[in-house]
C-alpha cells in the first residue's frame, strides 16, 4: 500500500494461536484420562499438532511482511502456498494408498500376508487403503485444483489468510488420525464413513473453514460470471459437508473413549450410511473431479469447452439425480421395494447426465485431436473421460435389481469401482498434476513427457489387468453362488469359489503392481520437474509472486 | 399395514409437490442454459480459463 505498515499480529493470528493452546491443554486432559491407550495416543497427537500450529503461526509472523496486498502491478497476487503444499501431499498419499491397495490384493491371493497380526489383517488395512486413495490422495488433488482454478478464475486472491492453510493442513492431519485409527482398531463400521466422532468433528470444522474460503473467493472475484468449474467444486463441498453430517449423527459413549453409537439404527442408519455411501462417489469422486475436466482439459488443449450450454445442464441434471441413487446399494434387503425401485430408477436416468458430460469433455477435443499423439497429459485426462464414460454406463446397468442379484456381494463391484477410481478419478488426477506442477514452479513443461508416456501405459496396462481379471473373478463367483445341483442343493462351497478366483487375484495384485509403477514414474518426474533449473518462457505464466 | 398418517401426509406431498417444485425448477434450469440471447455470454464464460493473466 503506502511503503511503510507497522508489522502487527493479525487477529487471526493470535485468535487461532489461543484457541490451538486451548485443543492442546484439553487434549492432554483427555489423553490423561482416556479409557484405552489408542484413544490416548490419537489426543495426544492432536496436543501435538495443536503445539505445532501455534510454532507455525509464530515462525510464519517472523516470516511475513507486514501486509499482503491483493494485487501487485494490477495482477491478482495469488496464494499458490497451500496449493503447493496440497499437490505433494497428494503424491504421497498416492503412493502411500496404492501401496497399501497393492499389499491388500497379495493378502487376498496368498493370506500368509495378513501376518497374523491385528494392525496388518486385511480387515484394518482395506479401509486404510480406500481411504487414502479416496480421502487422502482425492481429497489432497481436489484441495488444490479448487483452490488453484477458484483464484484463476475468479481473478482474485485465495479469500483468507491463515484460512486457507489452516483447511490444507487441518484435513491432512484428520487424514493422519482417520487412517492411524484403523490401523488402531477404531471404527464406526460404515463404509467410507470409519472415522470416529472425534475425527468428524474436527473435519467438520475445516471443512466448514474449507467452504468459507470458497466462497469468500468467489464473492471477491473481478470476473463477473462464475465458471462451471467452480460450480461443481462448490457443489462438491456443499453436499460432502451435508453428507458427512447426516451419516455421522452419533452420540460418542464419553468424552474420554473413542466409541460412538448413531442415533438411528437397522435399515434407517443402512439407508442414511449409503445415501451418504453413493453420494460420496457422486459428489466427491465426480463432482469434484468433473471440475478438473472443465478447467485442465479446455486449459491444456488450449481450447474452450466444447458446449458451456451443455457443461450447466450436465451440472443441474447432474445435482438433482445423483442424491437419489443410492438405495441401489440396498436390492433386495429389508429396505421397502419402493425405494429399492426409486434407486435404480434414478441410477438409470443417471446415464444421462453422466454421458452429457463425457460427451461434452470429449468433444472439447474436436479439431485437436492430434494432440492425443503428441501430448501423453492429454491422453491421460482425455482416456479418464472415456472411463468415465464407461464406468457411468456399467454402473447403472449393475443397478438394475436383475443384474444386481447376480453382481453383488462379487467382485464384479470391486471391478467396477476401480475401473471408475483408477481409470477415471486417478487418470484424471495425475493430468492436473502433470499440469499444475509446471505452473505451481514456474517450469515451462514437466521434466519429461517421455516419462509421463511411460506412466501412461504402464498404467494402462495395468487397469486392464485390474478391471478383466475382476469381471471373470466376479461373474463367476455370482453364478457359482446361485448355481444348484438337479436335487435344488448349493452346487459349490465358499471355499470352491474362492479357489476358482485365486489365479484372478494374482492378476488383479499384477495390474495394482503395474499402476503403482506408474505412479512411481510420476514421482520421480514431478521431482525432477521442480529440480529443474529451467524457468518458464516469459509471458506464458505469471511470474513468481513475492511471499510465496 | 398400518399407515403412519404423518408418514403418509409427508410422502404424498413429497410425491406430489415436492415433484412438480423440482421439476419445475430444473425447467427454468434448462430455459436459462437454452436461452438463445445468452450466446454471447457463454462464449465468453467457455473462454475464461484461456484468456488468464
Amino acid at each position: 500500500m503506502n511503503g511503510i505498515t507497522e508489522k502487527k499480529l493479525s487477529f487471526g493470528e493470535l485468535g487461532l494461536s489461543f484457541v490451538l493452546a486451548l485443543v492442546a491443554v484439553g487434549a492432554i486432559f483427555v489423553a490423561a484420562k482416556a479409557w484405552t491407550p489408542e484413544f490416548a495416543f490419537h489426543a495426544y497427537l492432536f496436543a501435538a499438532a495443536a503445539i505445532a500450529g501455534v510454532f507455525a503461526i509464530g515462525n510464519r509472523y517472523f516470516a511475513r511482511p507486514a501486509q499482503t496486498p491483493q494485487e501487485i502491478d494490477g495482477k491478482p497476487n495469488y496464494n499458490f502456498g497451500p496449493v503447493k503444499f496440497a499437490t505433494l501431499a497428494a503424491l504421497f498419499w498416492g503412493i502411500a494408498g496404492f501401496t497399501v491397495g497393492l499389499y491388500i490384493a497379495l493378502e487376498l491371493s496368498w493370506p500368509i500376508f495378513n501376518l497374523d497380526l491385528p494392525w496388518t489383517s486385511f480387515g484394518r488395512l482395506r479401509p486404510l487403503h480406500t481411504s487414502a486413495v479416496i480421502f487422502a490422495f482425492g481429497g489432497n488433488v481436489l484441495l488444490a485444483t479448487s483452490f488453484y482454478v477458484v483464484q484463476r478464475t475468479c481473478r482474485a486472491r485465495l479469500a483468507g489468510d491463515l484460512a486457507p492453510w489452516f483447511v490444507v493442513l487441518g484435513y491432512n492431519f484428520f487424514i493422519v488420525i482417520a487412517g492411524t485409527g484403523y490401523l488402531l482398531g477404531i471404527t464406526q463400521g460404515k463404509e467410507y464413513a470409519e472415522p470416529e466422532w472425534y475425527s468428524d468433528s474436527w473435519l467438520t470444522i475445516v471443512w466448514v473453514t474449507y467452504l468459507l474460503v470458497f466462497l469468500g473467493t468467489l464473492w471477491k472475484r473481478k470476473e463477473p460470471h462464475i465458471y462451471v468449474a467452480n460450480w461443481f467444486y462448490l457443489a462438491f463441498i456443499v453436499t460432502v459437508a451435508v453428507l458427512h453430517l447426516g451419516n455421522n449423527a452419533a452420540i460418542p459413549v464419553s468424552i474420554f473413549s473413542s466409541k460412538s453409537y448413531i442415533v438411528w439404527s437397522g435399515v434407517q442408519d443402512a439407508m442414511i450410511q449409503w445415501w451418504y455411501g453413493h453420494n460420496a462417489v457422486g459428489f466427491f469422486l465426480t463432482a469434484g473431479f468433473l471440475a478438473i475436466v472443465y478447467y485442465f482439459i479446455p486449459k491444456r488443449a488450449d481450447r474452450p469447452v466444447y458446449s458451456y450450454r451443455l457443461s450447466i445442464i450436465h451440472f443441474w441434471a447432474l445435482i438433482f439425480m445423483y442424491i437419489w441413487a443410492g438405495p441401489h446399494h440396498l436390492h433386495y434387503t429389508a429396505l421397502p421395494d419402493w425405494a429399492q425401485t426409486l434407486g435404480m430408477t434414478f441410477s438409470i436416468m443417471l446415464w444421462m447426465p453422466s454421458w452429457g458430460g463425457m460427451i461434452n469433455g470429449l468433444m472439447t477435443l474436436s479439431g485437436a485431436w492430434d494432440k492425443l499423439r503428441t501430448d501423453p497429459v492429454l491422453r491421460m485426462m482425455v482416456v479418464s473421460v472415456a472411463f468415465y464414460g464407461m464406468a457411468t454406463f456399467e454402473g447403472p446397468m449393475m443397478s438394475i435389481k436383475s443384474v444386481n442379484s447376480l453382481s453383488h456381494y462379487t467382485d464384479w463391484g470391486i471391478g467396477h469401482v476401480h475401473s471408475g477410481a483408477l481409470g477415471w478419478v486417478a487418470y484424471v488426477s495425475f493430468g492436473a498434476i502433470y499440469c499444475l506442477v509446471p505452473w505451481l514452479w514456474n517450469k515451462r513443461e514437466v521434466y519429461s513427457l517421455k516419462l509421463v508416456n511411460w506412466h501412461f501405459w504402464v498404467s494402462t496396462i495395468g487397469i486392464v489387468f485390474y478391471i478383466s481379471a475382476m469381471w471373470v473373478a466376479g461373474i463367476m463367483q455370482g453364478l457359482m453362488w446361485r448355481a444348484y445341483t438337479a436335487l435344488g442343493f448349493l452346487e459349490y462351497s465358499f471355499v470352491e469359489t474362492s479357489e476358482a478366483m485365486h489365479p484372478m487375484y494374482i492378476i488383479r495384485a499384477l495390474g495394482g503392481g503395474m499402476f503403482l509403477i506408474g505412479a512411481i514414474i510420476m514421482v520421480y518426474n514431478i521431482y525432477m520437474t521442480i529440480r529443474s533449473p529451467e524457468p518458464a518462457a516469459l509471458g506464458t505464466r505469471a511470474a513468481l509472486v513475492p511471499g510465496e | 399395514m398400518e399407515g403412519n398418517p404423518t408418514f403418509d401426509m409427508l410422502s404424498s406431498f413429497a410425491a406430489s409437490w415436492g415433484m412438480a417444485y423440482f421439476a419445475l425448477i430444473f425447467l427454468m434450469v434448462m430455459v436459462y442454459a437454452l436461452w438463445p440471447s445468452k450466446r454471447d455470454l457463454f462464449d465468453h464464460a467457455a473462454r475464461i480459463p484461456l484468456s488468464e493473466d
